[in-house]
């Protein structure tokens, strides 16, 4: 059984209840049809489990596979260095169906961003290097594909769907 | 299945139509052979697109992969040009399965290889295998890791 590596800790973006019994870590990638397939449903499990649930997300870009993944990735990144991090993260996997490289300026201004710190950040060595530190924990954690899920740091077999399925019955 | 502190079998396999890939020549440089089932079928297919992103982790380890099933030549070229992989694939095609008995890794039920991993060092010993269940891709952690411990030698 493979665990999370390293443990969450303040260099990741986290939504939810800081002090939730549960902590649901996702590896994902913006253009993968799956983890665009997982994010409602994610939403539905933060909804329904609320503050028992603390989420996540870690970047695992198959850059060889899908060409805008990485730049995805680093535009919610990049929104993260203004805070937004999660809206970013949502209006990605929202508009996946319509992803290219003229996507993630569009996104940023209906985000809100700083538009000049934004292109800065977007192809700055510090974004890249989150990224690239994000892609090496999947590695290190036995990532398989995406969407890959830990809960409470051990690899859960199963997608977004089968995840909501065991916390339901683990929280009965 | 052969285990760690074995002396890897040599072995001769076309990766293309007129190229051969000689274990010996990679005394020197770690090797991973990644045994698996067919080229296109979908786990197979993930787990070699997830080699293919980790190629500069495997380079770091002074590492050359090599993905080995009983397919043709020209399978395997369709196959990686299709999923822009960038290392090679080994035909074990003739004698069919050859080399995946040698490593005692054939399933002569279906005729293909058993999803396996070796981590082979410069000596040509193997430092570490992994037999996966077919349906499961093991992912690289087990690789990574039989690779730092070989660093640390």
């Amino acid at each position: 059984m493979s665990n999370l590596k390293p443990e969450v800790s303040n260099s990741d973006h986290v939504q939810g209840n800081d002090a939730a019994t549960i902590t649901i870590v996702e590896f994902g990638d913006y253009q993968c049809p799956f983890c665009g397939d997982a994010h409602p449903i994610i939403k539905e499990i933060e909804d329904t489990f609320g503050d028992q649930i603390k989420f996540v997300f870690r970047n695992f870009p198959l850059q060889e596979s899908h060409q805008y993944a990485f730049s995805a990735a680093a535009a919610a990144e990049a929104a993260a260095l203004q805070g937004k991090f999660w809206e970013m993260h949502d209006a990605l996997y929202e508009n996946q169906y319509r992803l290219d490289e003229n996507l993630f300026e569009e996104l940023a201004e209906t985000v809100g961003l700083d538009m000049e710190k934004f292109q800065q950040d977007f192809t700055s060595e510090a974004v890249k290097e989150k990224v690239d530190n994000d892609f090496e924990s999947g590695v290190r954690s036995g990532v398989n594909g995406t969407p890959s899920f830990y809960v409470n740091g051990t690899k859960f077999d199963g997608d977004a769907a089968a995840l909501h399925q065991m916390l339901e019955e683990s929280t009965e | 299945m052969l285990e760690k502190g074995t002396k890897a079998p040599d072995f001769e396999l076309n990766a293309t139509p007129d190229q051969k890939i000689k274990l010996k020549d990679f005394i020197g440089k770690n090797v991973i052979l990644a045994f698996y089932p067919a080229d296109w079928s979908p786990v197979c297919s993930d787990q070699m697109a997830l080699y293919n992103e980790m190629l500069k982790y495997f380079s770091k380890h002074d590492a050359q992969i090599f993905g080995v099933s009983v397919d043709s030549v020209w399978c395997h070229l369709a196959f990686e040009k299709d999923r822009k992989l960038h290392f090679p694939l080994l035909a074990d095609f003739e004698p069919k399965g050859a080399v995946s008995k040698a490593y005692g890794v054939y399933d002569d039920e279906v005729g293909e290889s058993k999803r396996a991993l070796f981590v082979i060092d410069k000596e040509g010993m193997i430092a570490w295998s992994y037999l996966s269940p077919t349906a499961v891709n093991p992912g690289a952690d087990g690789i990574l890791d039989a690779l730092e411990e070989l660093d640390k030698k």
